[in-house]
């Protein structure tokens, strides 16, 4: 046991050493950075095309990149205890934020969803809860012994049910099934027996029914049934997914080029900027350039799979699990519904997409994470 | 090591966690591995087929707008139909530097900057990527023909052929059947934008707006492949657009021109409506206007001569206008009182030109200062005694006056199909203490007696006002459509009939108006003696609302604008009521002198056939004839 705990901490101390730089003192991952700034610059590079040369946008986006990156730098340097002490209270404070938004939020496209003191703030407390969700859950279970027992389980459930409700409400379809994945997966993490999975995924049959016929938005209908068959209505709701599929598809292996893509440039492919724009890479840039895109993505979520093993306490294992995983979501349902794989829900392509919010949240996930790798302590501990 | 069974656990949940994130790990490079097979049967697979759709040819839905309804008159007559015509209409896209295709067109139809500016507002207007927007209508052949001799320097621009309305009575039904109008912006945010994605056009009055729902059909679309140009290559797929439902009216052509031609070029509104049915047989509002040039767009300067005009031709008189009823309410203020039991056929009231209220010095006058001495309900209506009136409704009070009044349709809208309506006005303590903050006055009551003071009424609450006295009280709405496919318009909130303790009481006030027209003294006898059938009617004079100041126009004109508009309601024949009409003529003066025989030509032209005798069909019951006499 104590020679077996010796050689763990050695090899261990060794890599510490051989690492142990400026970026190990300032908290930052390396590698992750790298990865993070390549896909801004490709960002920007995209956005300049998708949003028609419009500079104004592309500093906005830097800008908000700039402010992302600090956060992540701040949020970084904060001890994963620490983190773990107030999450708690995070929690309690974002569904307040989401009651308060329900009750008397700003109006944005037909949903509420923002908070706005004008000219102070305005902010979306849904977003927040993407990070708040995970976090609450892992300083839950990690409290408890694992694999979770029922009791611990139901728990967890209803700590996620609060803000998807709320968030649904909004009505946000998007974000809220992301904050219920987030908050699932740290249940998977935590090793939910597979039944109790396999239990779900069934139940999650007459639970879809149900939302069908009592939850879900005209306009959330609609774009489900657009999904199944965009045909049906070519003119209305259809028209985004035929016109997205055909910038993917006209784009064939090597694309047509940076600023080349008629699909978007003639104003065929709404949303162009936004939700879409990997349609415009698909488009310009070709199958090769959405597989770089993805090759980013998946380094990114390995080296997040890593951080996850490496992590020391359980709380850091299973928030850096679930984050890693809930940007993979991200990712995969942006893509899947560009590409028409999925219906259409509001969830932006991470990095890519315009968008200052998202991007804000996401780096501090990232933030969550340099801050789990680098806050491990070998010796002072024994 | 205190606690080795922790370091224990530790291990455990480290190799679980560690374990999970390995099934973590390849659910991500199966779902990745799915999303590249996606895009590779996307970008690979069916290249071809994408590729074609966004480069080479450009597959893009049209919608093909649907055609709309016709309207006709009761007899079947056109008012409203479709013509071909052919319009320029011009691609953003296709155009490239459309700016500068505009120039050219200018350059080769000689057109006016004026136009062009025009031009530029209707392309941005456009909607849709792709869309022709049509920027010319109703080309000239030498039009089409320099078009396409330029064609090859006109990138994105066509002829193409469209329907247009169009309105072959012209100026007859512009009030009544409105016109329909490009769309603007404000109404594009209203409408369902693949409702109408293909069309430009939508009612902007009259039945066009009404009934804008059932004229306008279902859009279809059809899947065109087009080359770069934008010249359509080949229809991939078509749905066929639902044409609009077809509308007959209960207007009839020939009574509408004979009563525009009975107002002889007065200003003034007239309404004729069938009692049994409800239905307006007529409605004119003179001066009027021609509706085609509002389809197509009309010209700045002649819409400003339109509007401006002393004479408003585009004032719908009969929905809009409002004036005090005048005498015409007397009828219906005499079924009241009797059914109110404040008077009975029989009671009289000494009339010496003039009424005073007790204890108050205030004369208020009889239109005939001499007086007629005793009055009885029939000699009240038949020379239509204000002091009678005055008495009357002393007798009623306000309240009552209000309750009854509203029944006949007076402060309402009284039609089921007629856009922009007015309600006017019939006052009551309520509304004068909400609108002036004051209580109700005696005097007022007085005057509302004989439809002066607040009083305001349309020529078409008037006319259904007659209409109730002609139908002994059955409410029907007036209404224009007599049937949409075939399908005769429903009325989802119908008014209660007028129910009367004794039916016998509309008799009374009926026998007054009939003495109005046939009586020795009834102030319209001279019109009713040249009848070949019985009429009952009552005159009116409404005073004019002083005219705005600083407005231009000739003195004598000024003076003449100043005199009261005459009124005359009336319906026949008396036994066996077909046509009720109410007529007001502008400035006009004398119910009785220049209304009423309007109102006979009116009728003359409905019930008479051509030998000059009362239409067989129209002809009175005999056994009603010998029971009322």
């Amino acid at each position: 046991m104590n020679s077996n705990f010796d050689r763990t901490l050695s090899s261990e101390d060794d890599v510490l050493r051989r690492r142990a730089g400026l970026l190990q003192r300032l908290h930052i991952d390396g590698i992750l950075l790298l990865l993070l700034l390549i896909l801004a610059a490709g960002s920007l590079f995209i956005l300049y095309s998708a949003s028609g040369k419009n500079v104004a946008l592309l500093i906005k986006q830097a800008s908000s990149f700039g402010i992302g990156l600090v956060g992540m730098f701040i949020i970084a340097q904060l001890e994963p205890r620490f983190m773990a002490r107030w999450v708690p209270l995070a929690y309690l404070a974002g569904v307040g934020l989401l009651v308060a938004v329900d009750v008397m939020g700003h109006n944005a496209m037909g949903a509420t969803r923002w908070i706005n003191i004008p000219g102070v703030i305005r902010f979306q407390p849904s977003e927040f809860m993407k990070i708040i969700m995970p976090a609450t859950i892992a300083w839950y279970l990690s409290g408890r012994s694992l694999p979770p027992r029922l009791k611990h389980i139901c728990i967890s459930l209803a700590l996620i049910l609060v803000p998807f409700v709320l968030i649904l409400l909004q009505p946000d379809l998007g974000t809220s099934l992301l904050v219920i994945a987030s908050g699932a997966f740290v249940l998977f993490m935590a090793g939910l027996q597979w039944r109790w999975i396999l239990g779900a995924v069934t139940a999650l049959v007459p639970v879809a029914v149900g939302m069908w016929f009592f939850v879900l938005r005209e306009y959330q209908k609609q774009r489900v049934l657009t999904f199944l068959n965009p045909e049906s209505d070519p003119l209305g709701s259809g028209w985004n997914i035929i016109q997205s599929k055909a910038a993917i598809g006209s784009g064939g292996v090597l694309g047509k080029g940076w600023l080349l893509g008629t699909q978007s440039h003639l104003d065929f492919l709404p949303e162009s900027h936004t939700d879409f724009i990997i349609a415009v890479l698909a488009e310009e840039f070709g199958l090769v350039g959405v597989c770089l895109l993805l090759l980013m993505y998946v380094l990114l979520i390995a080296r997040g799979l890593v951080i996850t093993v490496q992590a020391q306490t359980l709380f850091g294992k299973l928030l850096a699990g679930a984050l890693t995983m809930t940007f993979f979501v991200y990712v995969f349902v942006n893509i899947g519904m560009v590409s028409g794989l999925l219906p259409v829900v509001g969830v932006p392509l991470p990095f890519i997409s315009y968008g200052g919010t998202s991007l804000i949240t996401l780096l501090s996930g990232f933030g969550i994470l340099m801050s789990i790798h680098t806050h491990r302590k070998w010796i002072t501990q024994v | 090591m205190p606690q080795p069974i922790r370091l224990n656990d530790h291990d455990k949940d480290a190799r679980l966690i560690r374990r999970r994130a390995l099934v973590g790990a390849a659910v991500v490079f199966l779902l990745i591995g799915l999303l590249v097979a996606r895009l590779y049967y996307l970008q690979v697979v069916q290249y071809e087929y994408h590729s074609t759709l966004s480069e080479n040819n450009r597959v893009h839905v049209q919608p093909i707008p649907p055609t709309r309804g016709l309207i006709f008159d009761r007899n079947g007559v056109i008012v409203a139909d479709n013509r071909p015509s052919f319009s320029l209409t011009l691609s953003r896209e296709r155009a490239g530097d459309w700016e500068q295709v505009l120039d050219v067109i200018v350059e080769v139809l000689e057109l006016s900057d004026d136009e062009r500016a025009l031009f530029e507002k209707r392309v941005r207007q456009g909607r849709r990527p792709f869309e022709p927007v049509p920027v010319l209508f109703e080309l000239s052949e030498e039009q089409i023909a320099r078009i396409a001799v330029n064609q090859f320097r006109l990138p994105g621009v066509e002829v193409a052929a469209q329907l247009v309305r169009h309105y072959p009575q012209g100026e007859h039904f512009a009030h009544s059947v409105g016109y329909v109008g490009r769309i603007n912006e404000a109404e594009l945010k209203g409408l369902d934008p693949v409702a109408y994605s293909g069309t430009h056009h939508i009612g902007k009055t009259g039945i066009e707006r009404f009934y804008e729902a059932e004229l306008h059909g279902e859009v279809g679309y059809e899947e065109v492949e087009t080359n770069a140009r934008g010249r359509v290559l080949r229809v991939l797929k078509r749905t066929d657009p639902l044409p609009g439902k077809d509308l007959r009216l209960t207007l009839d052509v020939r009574l509408q021109e004979a009563a525009e031609a009975a107002l002889g070029g007065r200003r003034g509104a007239i309404v004729a409506i069938q009692p049994a049915t409800g239905e307006v047989l007529a409605m004119v509002s003179q001066p009027s206007f021609d509706p085609n040039p509002f389809v197509t767009g009309i010209s700045f300067k002649a819409y400003a001569e339109l509007r401006d005009s002393i004479d408003r031709p585009l004032f719908n008189r009969v929905l809009r206008g409002l004036y005090p009823p005048g005498s015409t309410i007397k009828p219906m203020m005499a079924v009241a009182a009797l059914d109110a039991g404040v008077i009975t056929p029989s009671s009289r009231v000494f009339d010496p030109g003039f009424y005073q209220l007790p204890n108050v010095k205030h004369k208020y006058r009889n239109w005939n200062r001499s007086g007629d001495g005793w009055v009885n309900l029939e000699m009240a209506i038949m020379r239509s005694n204000d002091t009678y009136f005055y008495d009357l409704a002393h007798k009623m009070g306000i309240d009552r006056m209000h309750d009854y009044m509203t029944r006949f349709g007076l402060g309402q809208r009284v039609s089921l199909d007629m856009f922009e309506e007015t309600s006017g006005l019939m006052p009551s303590r309520d509304w004068k203490r909400a609108r002036y903050r004051q209580p109700w006055y005696p005097g007022e009551t007085l005057i509302l007696g004989i439809g002066q003071g607040y009083m305001q009424t349309t020529p078409l609450q008037l006319a259904q006002a007659a209409t109730l006295m002609a139908s002994r009280g059955k409410w029907i709405r007036p209404h224009l459509a007599k049937s949409i496919e075939g399908q005769p318009p429903v009325d989802s909130e119908p008014l209660p009939d007028i129910q009367l303790h004794d039916t016998k009481y509309w008799d009374y006030a009926r026998f007054g108006m009939e003495q109005v027209m046939h009586g020795p003294r009834g102030t319209a006898r001279k019109v009713g003696d040249s009848a070949v059938y019985r009429i009952a009617g009552k005159s009116g004079t409404a005073q004019v609302v002083a005219i705005k100041q600083g407005e231009k126009y000739d003195r004598s004109k000024v003076q003449e604008r100043h005199r009261d508009h005459a009124l005359f309601v009336a319906f026949a024949p008396v036994e066996n009521p077909q046509i009720v009409v109410a007529v007001m003529v502008e400035n006009g003066e004398s119910g009785s002198g220049v209304a009423a025989p309007v109102v006979k030509q009116v009728m003359d032209a409905w019930l008479l056939d051509d030998g000059g005798q009362l239409k067989a069909e129209y002809a009175p019951p005999l056994n009603a004839e010998v029971s009322r006499r």
